[in-house]
């Protein structure tokens, strides 16, 4: 018992502690004002609502089953459920975490367990029944999250391929991105869309939630190294850079097209270089994170204005555009700027191969959840309906689903 | 005795209250309202949508004055308001039927 508790360590302990707290804040408050702000006034409490609930289901799924189905020692896709409960918790770390004491593991990942479902309510906003929303969400976390998470960082298929992804490209974005992009295509567009003119309400609170999620990102990508050292010192830097080179492009780009530079665009930038760099945070360095910011504000400004209008999907607030887009940008170029000989990348592996490893991955996670998230839909939509009423939506969830209203004065 | 309802750009709001104080006229109710005539809207672009906004905000100035204060009145609100661009707004005079003043019970030309 001595030995086991030796290996932990005060300071990684003291870090992880505080980067759980920081990534929980990313989803209450962060994430939800970010959201919040960018609906109509009738649909605001709707949305807090959304991220709030989903905060304590999950916590809840991640005791009883999820953590154990993603970090359980066994299963090439799903975990055992020798964690349920906590119930197989020993004294020791978890191998992937062997510093800190297994419970810190358990509450830290739980955090992104909660968040990447959050990040889809982006896609059914002002339209999604409240049920609907708690059958999709819970049956998408175990069935979409899980095994992602578990092939890929609880070592099971991709992991023994050697994929790369750090702090959750795919595992968070690109899977929260696909299932958002499939949730807003099965559900159909809101009522008026795009002909309607549906402003954001509180950019204020949009630009509020922004730095929350800002400064969150460091527990995010630097908790990630597990360890109160160097490689979270250069996941944060990384971090940093790419989130204010994406926001630049992005308002660089508006303020040439548009005529002015605008807020929604700058903070909407950040959000994809913070998404580009997460799995890529820990093997690139300053120059590739350079790099990652310029190309994901690119692209990502690219899928959220040009192409959807194309293909006209209402992706309310951009969910597929900015997380699954910008998480699938950072995890195929990390293999090039985070490669042994690459600019100043830190990764002990080679470009091209790597770059094989990780479009695999990416391309298999993404296709396994855009299949299973259209399954889901299709299920919950015969069990209790996706949408509301025509009438209800025009009234606003706030006062339809809710029973109150956001502002009182 | 008539009603006076001004739509003037909100910033005048001051000046003209200012400027029917001068003329003796010291009540007022104001509302804030939306609206157009000639003046065009304007753009705005959020994440490349763009959306034109024709409904400006404008302020409703009402007072109720006796007969022979209508003139003075609306010379000092037109001349308050007056900016000489687009959207300085409009003065609509209407008849009154009858005034209370609720605490006292006065009706007529002693209410206002």
């Amino acid at each position: 018992m001595d030995e086991l508790i030796q290996t932990i360590d005060s300071g990684n302990t003291a870090w992880i502690l505080t980067a759980s707290a920081l990534v929980l804040f990313m989803t209450i408050p962060g994430l939800s004002f970010f959201y919040a702000g960018l609906v109509r006034k009738k649909n605001v409490l709707s949305v807090l609502m959304h991220c709030f609930v989903l905060t304590c289901v999950m916590t809840i799924l991640w005791l009883v089953y999820a953590y154990s189905g993603c970090f359980a020692e066994d299963g090439k896709i799903f975990g055992s459920a020798k964690y349920s409960i906590l119930n197989g918790l020993g004294a020791e770390p978890h191998g992937n975490a062997d510093t800190i004491p297994h419970e810190l593991f358990f509450i830290f990942q739980m955090t992104f367990f909660i968040i990447t479902p959050a990040l889809m309510v982006g896609a059914f906003v002002e339209r999604i029944k409240f049920s609907a929303m708690l059958w999709f969400t819970g049956l998408w976390a175990l069935l979409v999250y899980v095994p992602a998470c578990h092939t890929v960082w609880g070592g099971g298929i991709f992991g023994e391929m050697g994929v790369q992804d750090f702090a959750g490209g795919i595992v968070v974005h690109i899977t929260a991105g696909v299932g958002a992009l499939v949730a807003c295509i099965v559900l159909g567009p809101r009522k008026g869309y795009p002909d309607t003119q549906m402003m954001p309400h509180n950019l204020p609170m949009t630009v509020a939630g922004t730095g929350m999620l800002w400064v969150g990102w460091f527990g995010f990508n630097g908790g990630s190294a597990v360890a109160a050292d160097g490689s979270a010192a250069t996941a944060i830097v990384v971090t940093q850079i790419s989130a204010a080179t994406a926001a630049l492009t992005w308002m660089f780009i508006e303020w040439f097209k548009h005529g002015k530079p605008s807020v929604l665009g700058i903070v909407t930038g950040s959000i994809a270089g913070l998404a580009a760099i997460t799995p890529a945070s820990g093997v690139v360095g300053p120059q590739g994170a350079l790099i990652i910011g310029l190309v994901s504000g690119f692209i990502c400004w690219y899928a959220s204005t040009a192409i959807k209008a194309k293909f006209g999907y209402d992706d309310s607030l951009d969910v597929f555009g900015v997380h699954g887009v910008g998480g699938f940008i950072g995890t195929l170029l990390l293999a090039f700027l985070g490669a042994k000989d690459a600019l100043d990348g830190r990764g002990d592996f080679v470009a091209g191969s790597q770059f094989v490893v990780q479009l695999k991955a990416a391309l298999a996670v993404g296709t396994y959840t855009f299949v299973v998230t259209w399954v889901i839909l299709k299920v919950v939509d015969a069990m209790v309906g996706l949408r509301v009423d025509e009438q209800d939506e025009n009234s606003g969830l706030d006062v339809s689903a809710h029973g109150e209203a956001g502002y009182n004065d | 005795m008539k009603k006076i309802e001004a739509i003037v750009k909100p910033f005048k709001l001051e000046e003209v209250k200012d400027a029917l104080a001068e003329v003796g006229v010291v009540g007022m109710s104001v509302t804030e309202v939306k609206g157009f005539g000639r003046q065009k809207g304007h753009t705005e672009i959020y994440r490349g949508s763009e959306y034109t906004v024709d409904f400006l905000p404008k302020m409703k100035i009402e007072t109720v004055v006796a007969d022979q204060a209508v003139e003075d009145a609306v010379k000092a609100i037109t001349k308050a308001a007056n900016t000489g661009k687009i959207g300085d707004g409009k003065i609509f005079v209407l008849p009154i039927e009858q005034a209370i003043r609720i605490r006292t019970g006065e009706n007529g030309d002693e209410a206002i």
